[in-house]
């Protein structure tokens, strides 16, 4: 393979990481607030708001029901509106974050519901107030979940920015897709496919790794 | 200091304590002292419920609940207020009335002299950090060591780290787990959890300690190691305790005073050692039958009769209490009347820190109009359990 070539793919997959970080930056940083606030507003608990939950959860479902390469088509104005153009790298990270974040939010929720409602009643009866729950009990205790759910994210992130190369947006799939495919260069596509694989089962690893370090659930040696 | 009602302070203490110490704002929180500072035998508040009422609204097909009906309970500082119950009587819904988990639907619950079902929810938390509260399942945070659980409740004031540490410390050795400060609750037994708890409960140097079913997931063993841990911290902190419990053995350990509660009433209320020598209601009877020597033995159940014609013996059930328990009431009866006894079964004991004996007698039936007018003479509570021929 020809040292351009090799330049080429290194390129692609810097964009890749460049995307996918920022992209599950941003969708964590709105989706862990989304998913615990999904997950404290239902009758009867800590945050309690039943109609702002229930609106909340078909937000959510709507943007996850959507295909993704619809959603990238769908929300180009908004696109252009926050990054100032609907084309690149950096303009592709907007439909990668809207479609991250109430993904990692229904993990999020999943994961805080899954802490020992007991935990709670324990903090209220210390007289803890409900930011303080959130933050001193709720995050901890799901933090194992929380970081298998960002874990899972970023995998389903990688997938998702092989497809922003039909707005321009570059990275491995793009490559895969113009130089693999339409310039039948098969070489190409399976070294896209090859650095894809290590990129998710480095990522499936680390996260895991970490997900055990922080389980005190467990005994460990 | 942890003192908010200066003239309720022992006299050697108000007369000592500076008075800047003591918060301006009533029923306003203070930051705990580090505990060195802390009288001893000055922490209890007394707790007052007045007509206290819960209904559960209905749910789904099921109807409104009317969980607790009109209780009324004056628990005075200090002491150690059992409350007995079947699953469902309403016992959970009662304690957690004390500290504003539940809000009753009428009446008062005073604690200290603050009524907690009018405060809103900031004075509330401030109030809650007066009433500890430990649980049946342990509710400790598997993130966190023993050590940072205890420190939870005063992270949550914002304390210096340092003062935090002087306390945790101070309280894991009260429990005895200094050794097992950086342990996390996985690695911890079920008793050492319920310390753990108990630390936890006691870090912002409550008055009032509430254990919901504290010791039901315990061994018969453990149990009465944690409940010597909640004497003690009675004892010695002067902290009131109110207790929930389906176990009478957990009552008769520690207990001062019971209340036994069916269907969202208490039924039936009194000193330990008085509620288990007469207990007036067939539910408390039943919770005491549960006690081990409190039944008939199996092996004389089967021989008993109820007819007394062409019986030789007469089976009676003799409870003894306070000073008759102390005292040689059976031989002295043999010698006096000169009569044979057999003993049957029984249970001799310590209730409520009295004296306590609960015998089954057999006795020739020609004798027994004098052996119950000499039990009588005693002090001894006599039933006719049956004949046998």
């Amino acid at each position: 393979m020809s040292p351009e070539l090799l330049a080429l793919i290194l390129d692609s997959t810097l964009e890749t990481l460049y995307m996918v970080g920022v992209a599950a930056l941003i969708g964590t940083l709105a989706g862990l607030p989304l998913g615990i606030f999904l997950a404290t507003s239902a009758r009867g608990e800590l945050f309690e708001a039943v109609a702002v939950n229930r609106v909340l959860g078909v937000i959510v479902n709507a943007t996850r029901s959507t295909p993704f390469i619809i959603l990238v088509v769908a929300i180009i104005p908004f696109t252009r509106l926050v990054a100032g153009t609907s084309i690149g790298t950096t303009a592709a990270i907007v439909p990668l974050s809207l479609a991250a974040a109430p993904f990692i939010a229904r993990i999020v929720e999943a994961a805080v519901r899954e802490v020992d409602p007991g935990l709670v009643e324990a903090s209220l009866a210390m007289g803890a107030t409900p930011l303080q729950i959130v933050r001193k009990v709720l995050i901890p205790e799901a933090l194992p979940g929380l970081v298998l759910g960002v874990t899972l994210a970023i995998v389903s992130l990688l997938s998702n920015s092989a497809m922003v190369g039909a707005v321009g947006g570059g990275g491995l799939g793009d490559l895969g897709i113009r130089y693999g495919y339409q310039r039948f260069m098969p070489e190409v596509m399976l070294m896209v496919v090859i650095v894809l694989i290590v990129l998710v089962q480095s990522v499936q690893t680390l996260g895991e790794t970490l997900a055990r370090r922080v389980n005190r659930r467990q005994r460990q040696g | 200091m942890m003192l908010h009602d200066p003239a309720a302070a022992p006299v050697f203490f108000r007369d000592l304590a500076p008075a800047e110490s003591f918060p301006i704002r009533a029923g306003a929180s203070s930051v705990p002292a580090a505990g060195v500072d802390r009288p001893a035998g000055g922490g209890g508040a007394s707790i007052v419920l007045d007509g206290v009422s819960k209904i559960f609204p209905a749910r789904g097909s099921d109807g409104p609940v009317e969980a607790l009906k009109e209780i009324s309970l004056d628990i005075p500082r200090g002491e150690i207020y059992g409350v007995i119950g079947r699953s469902g009587a309403g016992k959970s819904t009662l304690i957690r009335a004390i500290n504003g988990l539940e809000r009753p639907s009428a009446g008062e619950v005073i604690v200290d002299g603050v009524v907690i079902n009018r405060l809103d929810e900031r004075a509330l938390r401030a109030e809650r950090r007066k009433i500890g509260m430990i649980f049946q399942h342990f509710n400790l945070l598997s993130s966190r060591t023993a050590f940072e659980n205890v420190a939870l409740p005063l992270e949550l004031l914002s304390l210096p780290r340092a003062t935090i540490r002087d306390k945790v410390s101070g309280l894991l050795e009260l429990v005895g787990l200094t050794d097992k400060r950086d342990r996390y609750p996985v690695e911890l037994s079920g008793g050492q959890k319920q310390r753990v708890g108990i630390a936890r409960a006691l870090a912002t140097d409550p008055k009032v300690l509430l254990s919901d079913e504290a010791t039901s997931a315990l061994d018969p063993e453990t149990t009465r190691s944690i409940l010597a841990l909640l004497g003690k911290v009675n004892d010695e902190l002067g902290v009131t305790i109110v207790l929930i419990t389906h176990e009478m053995a957990v009552i008769k350990e520690i207990c001062h005073r019971v209340g036994v509660i069916e269907a969202g009433r208490i039924i039936e209320e009194g000193p330990v050692s008085e509620v288990f020598a007469h207990p007036r209601t067939a539910t408390a009877r039943s919770f005491i039958g549960s006690l081990p020597g409190r039944e008939i033995p199996a092996s004389l159940a089967g021989r008993l009769g109820a007819d007394p014609a062409g019986a030789s013996q007469v089976v009676l059930r003799l409870t003894l209490t306070g000073e008759a328990a102390g005292q040689p009431v059976v031989t002295r009866l043999a010698r006096e009347l000169g009569i044979d006894i057999a003993l049957l079964g029984g249970q001799i004991d310590s209730i409520g820190g009295a004296p306590f004996a609960l015998l089954y007698v057999g006795v020739p039936a020609a004798a027994e109009g004098r052996v119950r007018a000499a039990l009588d003479a005693a002090g001894a509570v006599t039933e006719v359990i049956g004949h046998v021929a």
